[in-house]
């Protein structure tokens, strides 16, 4: 990119679709098609949901992606969030019907969005700035769902081999910090998160509680308690029991109140 | 004035309502009691001098109600003042005949005047009742209606469909034709003045219009189920009161699935009272909208007006299942104004 004259020498710029409305996809290659003489792009794919994009879309390499906001299962945002652990990553555009919310929390965090129906001027605006500017940062996009109140997420996703693989959140059991990782454990599996216990706790609140300073626990999977020696020896402790994992997780002195609290109630 | 809709402000009450009678009955039997308080100073004075006005006043008003129950029909179609006049008429002269028969027991002269003076006094201060109450609701008519425009056809749902229309326009123009007179009808309806009561084939047809405009964007993973060979096309019912019930379930029930699903609407008539049952997927993750309890307090408001106590919106989860229940009582409009069954289809 960037090379030679700009007028002449750029190669179509490679733009992959995400909405879970076939017509609005259409209307979208449609307005496209229009630009190509002015614009020259490429629709190199498209998608009806957020995860069948995220499957695709590695292997595509798009420069940009036009993604709903409004969508079954994962909406644009949450699919954006995933979008942002890929190496190089697209840039992404909004695209709404109608959301306030939404729109107002784009315009705070300077996150591009159309409007449907999209006009075709408005669109090659979008577009140019988008390969211009590239891949949106993951803090805006984390700070515009915030603040859209469109926590918490639906997945977790981890980068394997240039593949996104997305983990569900109701099948995650823990959340343990290592180092700058994160790992989530499954009944069955452990993935690598390259994210942050705290803002997992602020995001989940409800959903997984902290048992310890470096662990957070599914709340529903608590089945009970078990007196154990602690770690250094230094008298005995609490270690929790979780549904579909044989380990037992220590409970911190400082958490146990809380979770007991939790327990019980 | 069409003849054949019942407007809401200077109207007599509907005497078939159980709302209406029991009103009327609590009202009256309260008058009793404080005509019996007046004359009595003890307990057991009060319980004797009620049961003597009882005597008087229960044959007159089981009998009025039951010949203005029969008669309301007729009755809703004269002007309000006549209307008014043939209430008291009856009133006056079945309290008349009540107190004859009684007064050819007891010999006393003066009690056919007195219990006609006080039957007219109590039918005056019940038809004021009902003519404040059906005032005071008025501006919270206007109210839901000014709601209803704003909180029906989200806006998602417009720019969506235009968007889709816009998708046709190349394509296929006559699809795109006919989804833009939808469009059309849909919104000429729903801004029409809804404070009358329209048909059930209206409704039902307002209804399709819709489906088809979400057909059109959400192709094969929208499915309805129209269970409405019984439907009684002819029954009155509050305007929009199917279609932003339906719009909810396109909302809640059929875009949060990736899968293809279906909403059910069941109409039939049981006798004296239309039975509407809609249906749609529930996901219970995507509940947490205000849009589905405003449209249900706005239509359980609407019912209420119109049917007072005998219109009833319940609604819960059922399983995997989103269902409403709506029951009103069956009030047929005048034959010409029902469309024809898809007569140009």
């Amino acid at each position: 990119m960037g090379e030679g004259d700009r007028m002449t020498a750029q190669p179509p710029l490679r733009v992959f679709l995400v909405d879970d409305e076939q017509p609005a996809r259409e209307r979208m290659r449609e307005v496209l098609g229009d630009l190509a003489v002015e614009l020259p792009n490429l629709v190199v794919g498209e998608a009806a949901n957020g995860q069948e994009a995220l499957a695709a879309l590695p292997a595509l390499a798009p420069d940009v992606v036009l993604v709903d906001i409004h969508m079954p299962q994962m909406n644009g945002m949450e699919f954006a969030r995933h979008l942002a652990i890929l190496e190089t990553p697209p840039a992404v555009v909004f695209v709404t019907a109608h959301d306030q919310y939404a729109i107002e929390a784009f315009e705070v965090n300077a996150l591009d969005y159309l409007l449907k129906p999209v006009r075709a001027a408005r669109l090659a605006g979008a577009l140019a700035k988008a390969r211009a500017t590239g891949a949106v940062s993951r803090d805006a996009v984390d700070r515009a769902a915030v603040q859209a109140g469109q926590v918490p997420r639906r997945f977790f996703s981890a980068g394997e081999r240039g593949k996104i693989l997305l983990v569900p959140v109701a099948d995650v059991v823990y959340l343990k910090a290592e180092l700058k990782y994160v790992t989530v454990r499954t009944a069955d599996k452990e993935h690598l998160l390259e994210e942050a216990l705290t803002s997992l706790e602020q995001e989940f609140t409800g959903i997984f509680v902290r048992i310890h300073r470096s662990c957070l626990v599914a709340r529903r999977r608590i089945r009970g308690f078990e007196r154990v020696t602690d770690e250094d020896g230094e008298g005995a402790g609490w270690a929790v029991i979780l549904e579909g994992v044989p380990e037992k997780l220590p409970v911190s002195r400082r958490q146990w109140p809380t979770i007991k609290a939790l327990a019980s109630g | 004035m069409n003849p054949n809709t019942s407007s809401v402000p200077d109207a007599l009450p509907d005497f078939r309502n159980l709302g209406v009678a029991a009103r009327i009955l609590v009202g009256v039997n309260l008058a009793a009691v404080v005509a019996a308080a007046i004359k009595a100073t003890t307990f057991a004075q009060l319980v004797s001098e009620f049961l003597d006005i009882a005597l008087v006043v229960e044959p007159t008003l089981i009998a009025s109600l039951a010949v203005l129950s029969v008669a309301s029909p007729w009755l809703a179609k004269l002007p309000y003042v006549i209307g008014l006049a043939t209430v008291s008429a009856v009133v006056l002269v079945l309290t008349s005949g009540v107190a004859f028969l009684r007064a050819s027991v007891d010999a006393e002269p003066l009690g056919i005047i007195r219990a006609g003076g006080f039957a007219l006094l109590a039918t005056a201060l019940l038809a004021s009742y009902f003519h404040l109450r059906s005032r005071a609701f008025s501006p919270a008519l206007a109210e839901a209606r000014l709601q209803a425009l704003q909180a029906r056809i989200r806006p998602h749902f417009l720019f969506n469909t235009l968007n889709a229309v816009l998708s046709l326009v190349r394509k296929d123009a006559r699809r795109a034709e006919a989804a833009i007179e939808d469009l059309a009808e849909l919104y000429r309806m729903v801004m029409a003045d809804t404070k009358n009561l329209t048909t059930l084939a209206r409704e039902l047809d307002l209804t399709r219009q819709y489906l088809n405009l979400e057909q059109l964007r959400l192709g094969e993973r929208l499915i309805v189920d129209w269970q409405i060979a019984e439907a009684p096309r002819d029954a009155l019912v509050p305007p929009l009161l199917l279609q932003p019930l339906v719009e909810n379930a396109v909302y809640h029930g059929i875009e949060p699935g990736i899968e293809p699903g279906t909403i059910v609407i069941a109409i039939r008539r049981d006798k004296d009272r239309v039975h509407l049952k809609l249906t749609n997927p529930y996901h219970p993750e995507h509940q947490h909208r205000q849009g589905n309890r405003i449209a249900l307090a706005n239509i359980r408001e609407r019912l209420a007006l119109h049917f007072d106590v005998e219109g009833v919106l319940e609604s819960g989860v059922k399983g995997s299942s989103y269902e409403i229940r709506m029951t009103m009582p069956y009030r047929r409009a005048a034959p010409h104004t029902v469309p024809g069954e898809r007569e140009a289809a």
